[in-house]
């Protein structure tokens, strides 16, 4: 199908376009390493945490079954480790977020204070969660991974620092190749992670193609594929 | 060019390619539960969007109600909340919503099939990874986020990149005692969790074709915990005679017109895909999960496995199921004593379900030391179940017979596991904590093998009941 991009407003503006702000190139900060495959949206958020009809305060219930026993007591935890308290990038392995769609497992994580992941692969749910709410995710080999989870646990007052054009990340002298699809690093650099005025703007298109859609039309002849 | 259902299907939705490159899919069936959809609502009203396809968008409430007493206001009263927002949300922008007046409200899931809103050709999302369900019937059907739930609201598009495609065959005949649930746990054995990461699976082969629509259903349900965002099952007679006469499905002239365009979506004989797996159906027996995921699963005549047989990538996650679910590696799983049954969800909560769970339980008892629950799908599974006595069956045998929800799969409810009780379940995921209590622990199996386990008091070979 042929079509014209149309430009969404924002974009047509300069430099100092609002969109500037919604700008993610670099992350940097201290990094908390958690390790673990198919870390799954249920361990992020326990179901129970999410009878809520706003997202403001689920921070606090990131990760609480593995972080707290019964009656409250800590257990043993990257986020209630205090030498990772200030960390905010956060490095995982394998699959992680698998399982649930709840988009209130990346609000948890954000609203806890992390700012982008690091990790094997992502299921991919979770990807987009995390993209459509502008928390930059990204992969890298297991080498890597593991690498730059020893050194933060070595040393957790070493920033890491992220760069999403460059494709890198690095911790001190041990830098590390990291990836994104081209789709997500687009949106993430660009500032258009947030979709809806980009797709809002072809309005008058979507109809079109709704008209054309048989179950829209009453399976009318010429319907066929 | 040869194509499967699923390049047709895709381009026929396709707006346009987005500037970033993803591509902008319209969405003809959006389904909205209480959990994932408040905050979208809010985003929508604070941001004075209007929603355009109201008329394509259709709401229940599954999560949070609770399945014995359900008197307003609920007890719980988070869970009021939330289904006070659902009905005003609905109500100010123009959405059907399905509540218990209705008769129609059940698990989200259930209720689209079973209405006649599901159907094939359609592309259909919804806040909740298990809308891959929808794929049985030849649908392109997927779970997303709040903030797309949002996108979706405001422009019934989402922005998406396409997938790679797999095709799964399952040759052959399943033997006695082995079900849709079997199939797919073996699945997701042989593919691993993270198997189908960017991939939209067919599934096709014998034993697909000669499926009921409910077994495609619980296959196409569980290919999310194998990874896959979505899976489908191209559409053939079974999925036309499911279909003819629903509420919502097309009617008279209409469907002989929407039957050719079903034929025309389906795959072609030649259509290629990125990736092709084959298994022999022939070669399946009962399967049971003994770990945290669902691909932690054996027949039923296995032992645990041993750590070392594990691919070193996947020995810390074996290591780690071990320790919580406090189970030995080279002992029988069957045997295992369980302390709750249920019966139900998205997975396993449809009439043909509760009719082959009741073959097994009729005219035998629930282990004493065992609390076991039968949760229909839907207000109409339930009806339908009752007008055929099975009800009676379970509650004669000892079982609870509860109202419709998706109670003890996820625990938002009052049901739930306490401390570190076994659960027999026919529900789609064993992760810890997921039946309400953090150190509780789940063993997933099919209906049948949940009845064989509730009067045995222990994980049994559902082979033996049948004669
Ligand atoms: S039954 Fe379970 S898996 Fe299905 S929609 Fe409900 S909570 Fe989700």
């Amino acid at each position: 199908m042929k079509t014209k991009l149309k430009k969404t407003k924002a974009q047509k503006q300069g430099s100092d376009s609002p969109l500037d702000a919604m700008k993610i190139r670099t992350v940097s900060g201290r990094g908390i390493p958690l390790p673990g495959n198919d870390i799954d949206t249920d361990r992020i958020i326990p179901a129970r945490f999410m009878k809520c009809i706003t997202f403001d305060d689920l921070g606090q219930y990131a990760f609480y079954d593995a972080r707290f026993g019964e009656n409250g007591v800590k257990k043993e935890h990257p986020f209630n480790h205090p030498k990772y308290k200030e960390g905010t990038v956060l490095i995982v392995n394998r699959n992680f977020g698998c399982g649930s769609s709840r988009e209130h497992a990346p609000q948890s994580l954000r609203r806890h204070g992390i700012r982008a992941i690091i990790g094997e692969s992502f299921a991919e749910i979770f990807y987009d969660n995390c993209t459509a709410i502008g928390l930059p995710i990204m992969t890298s080999t297991r080498e890597n991974v593991e690498g730059l989870m020893s050194l933060v646990k070595e040393s957790p007052t070493t920033e890491v620092k992220i760069d999403l054009v460059k494709r890198e990340a690095s911790c001190g002298d041990f830098s590390i190749a990291i990836e994104q699809p081209d789709q997500t690093r687009k949106a993430l650099t660009e500032g258009t992670w947030d979709s809806t005025a980009e797709l809002l703007s072809s309005l008058e298109q979507i109809k079109a193609v709704a008209g054309k859609l048989p179950y829209m039309n009453g399976y009318q002849a010429g319907a066929k594929q | 060019m040869s194509r499967s259902l699923f390049e047709k299907v895709w381009e026929m939705h396709k707006i346009r390619k987005l500037p970033t490159g993803k591509d902008q899919i319209f969405i003809g069936l959006h389904l909205i539960h209480e959990v994932t959809s408040p905050q979208a609502f809010s985003m929508i009203r604070e941001s004075g969007l209007k929603i355009p396809f109201p008329q394509n968008t259709f709401a229940t409430v599954d999560h949070i109600v609770p399945t014995a007493l359900q008197e307003r206001p609920f007890q719980d009263g988070l869970a009021e909340k939330m289904m006070v927002a659902i009905e005003n949300n609905t109500k100010e922008f123009g959405i059907r919503f399905f509540g218990f007046d209705t008769a129609k409200q059940g698990i989200v899931h259930v209720i689209g099939p079973e209405l006649g809103l599901t159907l094939p050709g359609l592309t259909i999302a919804c806040g909740d990874s298990h809308t891959s369900t929808h794929g049985a019937f030849g649908a392109l059907a997927f779970g997303i986020g709040t903030t797309q739930i949002k996108d979706l609201l405001a422009t019934q598009t989402l922005s998406l990149s396409k997938p790679k495609s797999r095709r799964i065959n399952v040759h052959g005949n399943l033997g006695k005692g082995v079900y849709a649930k079997d199939v797919i746990l073996a699945i997701i054995h042989k593919l691993g969790v993270n198997g189908g990461i960017g991939y939209c699976y067919e599934y096709n082969g014998d034993v697909l074709t000669q499926m009921s629509m409910e077994e495609r259903m619980t296959i196409c349900n569980m290919t999310i915990e194998g990874g896959a965002r979505m899976g489908y099952v191209n559409p053939d007679q079974t999925t036309f005679d499911y279909l003819r006469g629903r509420e919502y499905s097309p009617q008279g002239d209409e469907f002989k017109r929407a039957v050719e365009f079903w034929k025309s979506i389906s795959s072609d004989k030649d259509a290629t895909y990125n990736d092709v797996v084959n298994l022999d159906g022939a070669k399946m027996e009962p399967m049971v999960t003994w770990g945290i995921n669902p691909g932690q699963a054996i027949g039923i005549s296995e032992n645990f496995p041993e750590v070392q047989s594990f691919k070193e990538e996947d020995r810390q996650t074996a290591e780690e199921a071990y320790k919580f679910m406090s189970f030995k590696p080279g002992k029988s799983v069957k045997g295992t004593s369980i302390d709750v049954a249920f019966i139900g969800s998205c997975t396993n909560g449809r009439l043909s379900d509760l009719r082959e769970a009741a073959k097994i339980v009729k005219g035998r008892k629930a282990a004493k030391n065992v609390k076991a629950l039968v949760v229909p799908g839907s207000q109409q599974v339930a009806s339908a179940a009752e007008r055929e006595g099975l009800d009676q069956v379970f509650t004669e045998a000892g079982f609870e017979w509860r109202k419709a929800g998706c109670s003890m799969c996820l625990a938002m409810n009052p049901d739930r596991l306490t401390g570190r009780e076994i659960c027999a379940s026919s529900s789609n995921r064993n992760f810890k904590g997921r039946q309400g209590s953090p150190t509780g622990r789940t063993i997933l199996m099919s209906p049948a093998m949940v009845a064989a386990a509730a009067i045995k008091g222990k994980v049994a070979d559902v082979r033996e009941f049948l004669d």
